[in-house]
């Protein structure tokens, strides 16, 4: 059976841990004993059975009602498994929401309808248009403190639209629910009956894998290289187009020229290729010595090999980005101590105002549009054409805390 | 029966890559193997991974109360994959008579979570493997593929490092280990599809007996069989696919008290 992960984003209270709940109780997947445990917790705390308690497992989550740490369950329709993804909505974890959201293949926003577009909502939802996350479903919450108002919910549903639009995100579709009520999430609600759309989960069916991006050009970046016996395989992987046994690769940023020797699996004879999203090994016909961060591909296919990096970045921590601070870029398995030469600009990443042009510091939930000088060079795509060498995190101290896109090859 | 296929081959690849990204950048690194299937499904993948030898050691947590069908396992095993097999026993708590009778929160943070950190002290190990996934504890949901550990051996649960586009964090410096969990994303279903695929062996008490069998294996003072007649894998996979029972109904450490499995996991248990 095939599986579709989707995140779930959103401002803080409207409903995103409560649509989850809701999901699993409604798909019947959970066991009779989770639903007498969240009983027994919610009545030990004086508060009604509550959805939101299925994931929010940690002790200050129930106790405070909030979501701390991005989660994952799981659910199936007749069609497929599902992956959901819940993200917190309080800002001060957006880094936990962006640690979800891109490990999935579609995204719901979640607006409440009482409360309309919201700082979280906007920042959210232009870390999916950044992130390349481009299915995006919304779901307008809470009808039920509006009476089910078709009027209400256009009038929302414009609000969202527009700023939506404002980001080059043009959602799927639009759904008016009521999550903890259940309507329009598993079954049509009778309350809204001028809603001739999909329900939730209707919605969520039609959603699409995330295509492998096995027709593209050759990238193959090198992980490692293990001494097994008397070969040196170096192992990878795949992360666009196919790579075959006898067939010609070009090394960089080297820009050496081999042949594959053979494609390496552990008990598997004969291997002629490996595609998109396979972890192979490969040897070469000549004795090359390949290194961790080499990329391996087609000669006369070769992605762009760069100093200067020009790239959207949104900044993670709370400590704040100043000219000193010393910072490592990886970039697939690249590895770079880097230098940010330019902060062109600062945005608001709920506003997008600009902030500041040509700053010298970048503070915690900020995007800004930088130019980044790597010690040495790099290998890259453009985001849009290979997503796995277009994007990038910078690194400080062990700590992620940016995370990158490459918006034009230099 | 074939329909999982696909999602096993992208279940089995992102666990390769994990494992190999964690050894390239710790090399002083273990598999925590507690002998059950989840363990011995993640040994598998190293194996294959390394191309059938392991260039480091499986560490085995004994409290001395584990089955005896799970010591004959391991030795069968340790010997036929060539493992260096570290075994190791908090000896100086089982010398006090700490035991499951005396606390079970006690027992299971001295025998298992101080007996680990005495391994990892010995053998100054960087980061450790292990088999936990998502779907078996809420609070295993929250975990990080890469999740630090401080020198006091805490979870800071409330403050986990981004992760993102298979990018994870490197050791920093007031960090003790990192645990490393390349099966974070694969469900009980898929681990005995993977089994059964790969022709995995597992321990037989997994297998129906009598009306009863062992979702979830853990010591034999702590851990209960549930009512089954699933004799085979075909059978087992069939049961999971209808069962309304939680898998871990059967261990006692998730049950006591509501946060009893978040306090074992703040203070470094698995």
């Amino acid at each position: 059976m095939d599986v579709l992960s989707f995140v779930i984003v959103g401002h803080v209270d409207h409903g995103k841990s409560t649509l989850i709940g809701r999901l699993l109780y409604d798909t019947d997947s959970l066991p009779p004993d989770k639903i007498e445990e969240i009983k027994k917790a919610s009545e030990g705390q004086g508060k009604r059975t509550e959805f939101a308690y299925l994931l929010d497992h940690l002790e200050e989550e129930r106790k405070q009602g909030i979501t701390i740490d991005t989660t994952q369950v799981f659910f199936k329709t007749d069609k497929r498994r599902y992956v959901i993804i819940d993200a917190p909505g309080h800002v001060e974890f957006v880094k936990n929401m962006i640690t979800g959201a891109s490990q999935a293949e579609a995204a719901v926003l979640i607006v409440d309808v009482v409360e309309g577009v919201k700082e979280q909502t906007k920042r959210h939802s232009y870390m999916l248009s950044l992130m390349g996350l481009d299915q995006v479903v919304v779901a307008m919450n809470k009808m039920d403190m509006v009476d089910y108002s078709q009027e209400h919910y256009d009038k929302v549903k414009s609000d969202v639209a527009d700023w939506l639009a404002s980001i080059d995100i043009e959602p799927i579709e639009y759904i008016p629910m009521s999550a903890i009520d259940g309507d329009n999430v598993a079954s049509k609600s009778e309350k809204m009956s001028w809603y001739k759309g999909h329900t939730f989960l209707e919605s969520m069916d039609t959603l699409k894998n995330k295509p492998l991006p096995e027709n593209k050009d050759l990238i193959f970046p090198i992980q490692d290289v293990y001494k097994v016996g008397e070969k040196r395989i170096n192992v990878g992987r795949v992360e666009s187009g196919v790579i075959k046994k006898g067939q010609d690769i070009k090394i960089l940023p080297s820009g050496q020229v081999t042949k594959v020797s053979s494609i390496e699996k552990f008990l598997e004879e004969d291997v002629e290729k490996g595609s998109a999203s396979e972890c192979i090994g490969m040897t070469t016909e000549d004795s090359v010595f390949l290194d961790r961060g080499n990329i391996v591909c087609l000669p006369g296919a070769e992605p762009v090999v760069t100093d200067a990096i020009t790239a959207s970045i949104f900044w993670m921590t709370k400590h704040d980005f100043s000219k000193d601070m010393k910072l490592t870029l990886r970039c697939a398995t690249q590895e770079a101590s880097c230098k940010i030469e330019k902060i062109n600009k600062r945005i608001n990443s709920s506003t997008l105002e600009v902030i500041g042009e040509d700053a010298d510091t970048i503070k915690n939930l900020e995007v800004a549009e930088v130019v980044i000088k790597p010690k040495k060079p790099m290998v890259i795509k453009d985001f849009n054409d290979v997503q796995e060498l277009g994007r990038f995190v910078l690194v400080h101290d062990g700590n992620i805390c940016a995370g990158g896109i490459i918006t034009t090859e230099n | 029966m074939a329909s999982n296929l696909s999602q096993l081959d992208k279940l089995e690849n992102q666990s390769i890559f994990i494992i190999r990204e964690a050894y390239s950048q710790f090399k002083n690194v273990a598999i925590l193997w507690s002998i059950g299937k989840d363990s011995t499904t993640l040994l598998w993948l190293v194996r294959k991974a390394f191309f059938g030898k392991l260039p480091f050691p499986a560490l085995h947590i004994d409290t001395t109360h584990k089955f005896q069908e799970i010591y004959d396992f391991r030795a069968k095993y340790a010997k036929e994959w060539g493992l260096n097999l570290i075994v190791t026993k908090n000896e100086e708590a089982l010398a006090k008579g700490v035991g499951p009778d005396k606390g079970k929160f006690q027992c299971c943070n001295e025998l298992k979570t101080v007996a680990l950190k005495k391994a990892i002290a010995e053998q100054g190990f960087k980061a450790l493997y292990l088999g936990i996934r998502r779907d078996e504890h809420g609070i295993r949901a929250k975990e990080r593929v890469f999740s630090p550990r401080d020198e006091d051996f805490e979870w800071d649960y409330k403050n986990q490092p981004p992760e993102l586009w298979d990018q994870y964090k490197t050791k920093a410096t007031e960090e003790e280990h990192l645990r490393v969990h390349p099966l974070l994303g694969w469900t009980e279903i898929d681990i005995w599809e993977y089994i059964k695929r790969e022709n995995i062996p597992v321990c037989d008490l997994y297998y129906a007996k009598n009306g009863k069998r062992f979702r979830s294996i853990g010591c034999e003072t702590c851990c209960g069989p549930v009512d089954s007649e699933a004799d085979s894998i075909d059978k087992i996979i069939e049961e999971l696919k209808t069962t309304k029972i939680s898998e871990r109904s059967g261990r006692a450490q998730d049950k006591e008290d509501d946060y009893m499995m978040q306090k074992l996991r703040s203070l470094g248990y698995m």
